[in-house]
């Protein structure tokens, strides 16, 4: 026979304060737990929506990052030439062979040494084909030939002369802001895009540092992939775009996600004792009652599952707190740099509703294991005595 | 002082809650020590790096190097009293699973200019002798169990291939936080096999006075700014603070986040100060009866608060000191020289006496209010 709930909700109502203590402590707890993992989270979610899947990115054999890699001209175009690659509507092979390159920018309102490592990314004409995630939302494109660079969204706001109609200087060279580009939150909108011909010259002289192609079939990647490997005149690795990207968050991410874990895990031992607490007050102000219910015929383990109950709802009531105080960060932009391609990245905090569950349900743990023992010494109470 | 069993009998009186409330305390200000640890020693890098060494890097670009002949010129520049350079080799050891920064330096020079790096007399001439000889740092030898005389292959990312170098010395930083994972070999060995490729990454300068570091940056920096490579000339420290910028809001970040824990913690302590003066109410009663005053009471409680925030401080930050000696988490690796500052402890033990006051005032304030008449009525 099952007590029922309404007991459990009448008693917390019945001591506010000590119940609003407790819930707020795990609420904070829940809190910290949800905003570590969105950065985590919004950090991976940047680099895996950066790539696409029926991409391959060709990089030096050996090289594990585009800035340590370098493909010549002649390489690149001996690449141009497979049949692996996907022709577009002109007839054209999609391919986009890639100078890449951080350079360092002062941030908005900072000194000369407080910079960031922005990525200048060289691209043909080809590129913004490629990568169907890129979409132009202000300006046009830059042209053949001119100075002209597009940059990502994410730089606006954070650096200086990167507006539309802007000119910044790098490189010894002005550069004139002809367009902004969004790319569904990737990376990419952390880049600076120009013309290859135009960012070769200015910057390590001849030779690409990476080529990007279409396959002409999303399913032949391993086909392609021996192709390149196997000819002797060009020596590179190829890699699925996607997955390039994917393992390019790993070292930060693993980093960001051990933190939370081992953060929030150290805060929820606290948080437990809290609850422990308040619990063991909970059963030992309410004795008598219980040796009332014990009298009046509810078996002790109906006893201890009331009690885990109520701790459960305290529990679940700070983590209801706990989400409502991560959510206003969902979408908070926020910086660092991803040390893997030693640029800086700029990425938004995603609090996922799959996370905030994880949340309520981590909550929930907490109250079961704080409840566990008050209710268990609930259940032993020795009636005779406790009533008495 | 005299009150001191009256108050420790009362902690004693539910000994688990007691125990839980102050191990929650020291959770909270172990974990507020270590995080804002990783802030101090971000900067901490940047503290203890001369002012009186500048370094010269291409302002474009940090991995565009810098031409040859700039050596030449740099040394001829006011104030410069020696110049050396070194490149960012980027390679990979076995399996890849520990990185650790291995660059190309001139021997004879770079020693010279960073008297931070103490290695036997006879291994350093062992480095000057051999072309292909490095040195590594102690906290190498302790991941890889490297000795003099081991033969390493690193793969180039850079540098394409496989590079065999021979370990010819193991050297031991003065300072903790410079850091013993360095792998350091010869620029000439590189620039055998890359010659077209290979010119210095960054310039490091000696100069004989630190207030003149900017005008040592204004001359360099204006004197090759029409040219291919212009430079970005800076204090060794500025360099290190900038690099510390690169973390983005990590600092924001673990001030947030180390904030929070208090404030968790307070709430469980206040809880838990709140939970014993209800239970206590008509002992209250019958201690002001028999003479308490009301400031006495008041005092009791604050001290009770005392008594578990300061044990619960003194567990949490001295094992937040102790751990990284222990565990050697601090030699070196990720964060090298992770060490809590006295600054830190200094913090914690405000933060532990903030929390005394923020949970023992309303329950004191409660008991020494407490109507004596109204809560002996219920004494039973």
């Amino acid at each position: 026979m099952k007590i029922p709930f309404i007991y459990n909700f009448r008693s917390v109502t019945n001591r506010p304060v000590s119940t609003a203590l407790t819930a707020l402590g795990i609420g904070l707890v829940v809190a910290v737990f949800i905003a570590m993992l969105a950065l985590a989270n919004g950090f991976i979610a940047a680099l895996v929506t950066t790539g696409s899947a029926d991409n391959v990115l060709l990089l030096r054999r050996g090289a594990d990052s585009e800035l340590s890699s370098g493909i010549p001209r002649e390489a690149a175009s001996i690449i141009a030439a497979s049949p692996h690659i996907a022709t577009g509507a002109d007839g054209a092979p999609m391919v986009s062979p890639e100078t890449y390159i951080v350079i360092n920018i002062p941030r908005a309102g900072g000194g000369k040494f407080d910079v960031a490592n922005v990525v200048a990314r060289g691209v043909s004409s080809r590129a913004f084909e490629l990568r169907h995630n890129v979409k132009v939302v202000e300006g046009r494109r830059f042209a053949s030939g001119q100075s002209e660079i597009c940059v990502g969204a994410k730089l606006r706001g954070r650096f200086a002369d990167v507006n539309v109609g802007d000119v910044l200087r790098f490189s010894n060279r002005n550069w004139n802001v002809v367009c902004r580009f969004t790319a569904d939150g990737s990376s990419f909108e952390s880049e600076i895009w120009g013309e290859n011909e135009q960012f070769q010259s200015v910057f390590r002289g001849q030779g690409f540092q990476s080529v990007l192609l279409r396959l002409k079939d999303p399913a032949g990647f391993d086909d392609a992939k021996r192709a390149f490997l196997a000819d002797q005149r060009i020596q590179v690795d190829a890699h699925r775009e996607s997955e390039f990207y994917k393992s390019q968050s790993e070292l930060l991410g693993n980093i960001l996600r051990f933190l939370a874990i081992m953060i929030t895990a150290i805060m929820a031992v606290g948080a437990v004792f809290g609850a422990v607490n308040t619990m063991y007050a909970a059963v030992s102000s309410r004795t008598p009652e219980i040796a009332v219910l014990l009298t009046l015929g509810f078996p002790p383990r109906s006893v201890l599952a009331s009690f885990l109950a109520e701790s459960a709802l305290i529990a679940l009531l700070g983590g209801v707190i706990g989400c409502l105080l991560a959510l206003p960060i969902n979408g908070v932009i926020t910086s660092t740099t991803n040390w893997a391609s030693f640029s800086e990245i700029a990425f938004a905090f995603r609090v996922t509703p799959m996370l905030m569950l994880s949340g309520l349900a981590f909550a929930v743990v907490m109250g079961l294991v704080g409840g566990f023992f008050p209710a268990r010494r609930a259940s032993k109470l020795p009636v005779i005595q406790a009533l008495r | 002082m005299k009150f001191l069993p009256l108050v420790l009998a009362n902690l004693k009186r539910h000994k688990l809650r007691t125990i839980l409330t102050t191990l929650s305390v020291s959770l909270a200000l172990f974990l507020f020590a270590s995080l804002r640890t990783v802030t101090t020693t971000l900067s901490a890098s940047s503290a203890v790096s001369s002012a009186s060494r500048m370094v010269v890097q291409n302002a474009t670009a940090f991995v565009i190097p810098l031409p040859m002949s700039y050596a030449a010129r740099l040394a001829a520049v006011p104030h410069v009293q020696a110049v050396t350079w070194a490149n960012w080799f980027g390679g990979k050891y076995g399996d890849n699973k520990k990185f650790f920064a291995q660059f190309a330096v001139d021997p004879e020079s770079y020693m010279k200019m960073y008297p931070e790096i103490q290695i036997p007399e006879d291994q350093k001439q062992a480095f000057l002798e051999e072309r292909s000889a490095a040195i590594v740092g102690e906290g190498l030898v302790r991941a890889f169990g490297w000795k003099v005389g081991d033969n390493v292959t690193l793969q180039g990312t850079i540098f394409p291939g496989d590079w065999t170098f021979t370990i010819r010395g193991i050297y031991h930083p003065t300072l903790k936080e410079y850091g013993d994972d360095s792998f350091m070999f010869r620029y000439d060995y590189l620039y055998e096999r890359e010659p077209t490729r290979v010119t210095p990454g960054w310039f490091i300068m000696q100069i004989d006075d630190p207030d003149a570091a900017p005008l040592v940056a204004r001359t360099i920096d204006d004197q090759f700014r029409n040219s291919n490579a212009p430079t970005k000339t800076g204090t060794e420290k500025a360099f290190a603070a900038g690099f510390a910028s690169m973390w983005g809001n990590v600092n924001l970040l673990m001030n947030t986040i180390g904030m929070a824990v208090v404030f968790a913690i307070l709430l469980v302590t206040a809880n838990a100060m709140m939970m014993n003066q209800r239970e206590r109410t008509s002992e209250v009663a019958v201690m002001k009866t028999i003479g308490f005053s009301d400031r006495r009471v008041f005092g009791l409680v604050i001290v009770e608060a005392a008594v578990i925030s300061l044990t619960g401080a003194v567990i949490g930050l001295g094992a937040a000191t102790l751990l990284p000696v222990v565990t050697g988490f601090g030699e070196g690796g990720f964060l090298p020289g992770f060490r809590v500052t006295p600054g830190t402890q200094a913090v914690g033990a405000s933060v532990a006496l903030l929390l005394t006051v923020a949970s023992g005032v309303v329950p004191a304030w409660q008991a020494a209010r407490l109507p004596v008449v109204q809560a002996l009525r219920r004494v039973e």
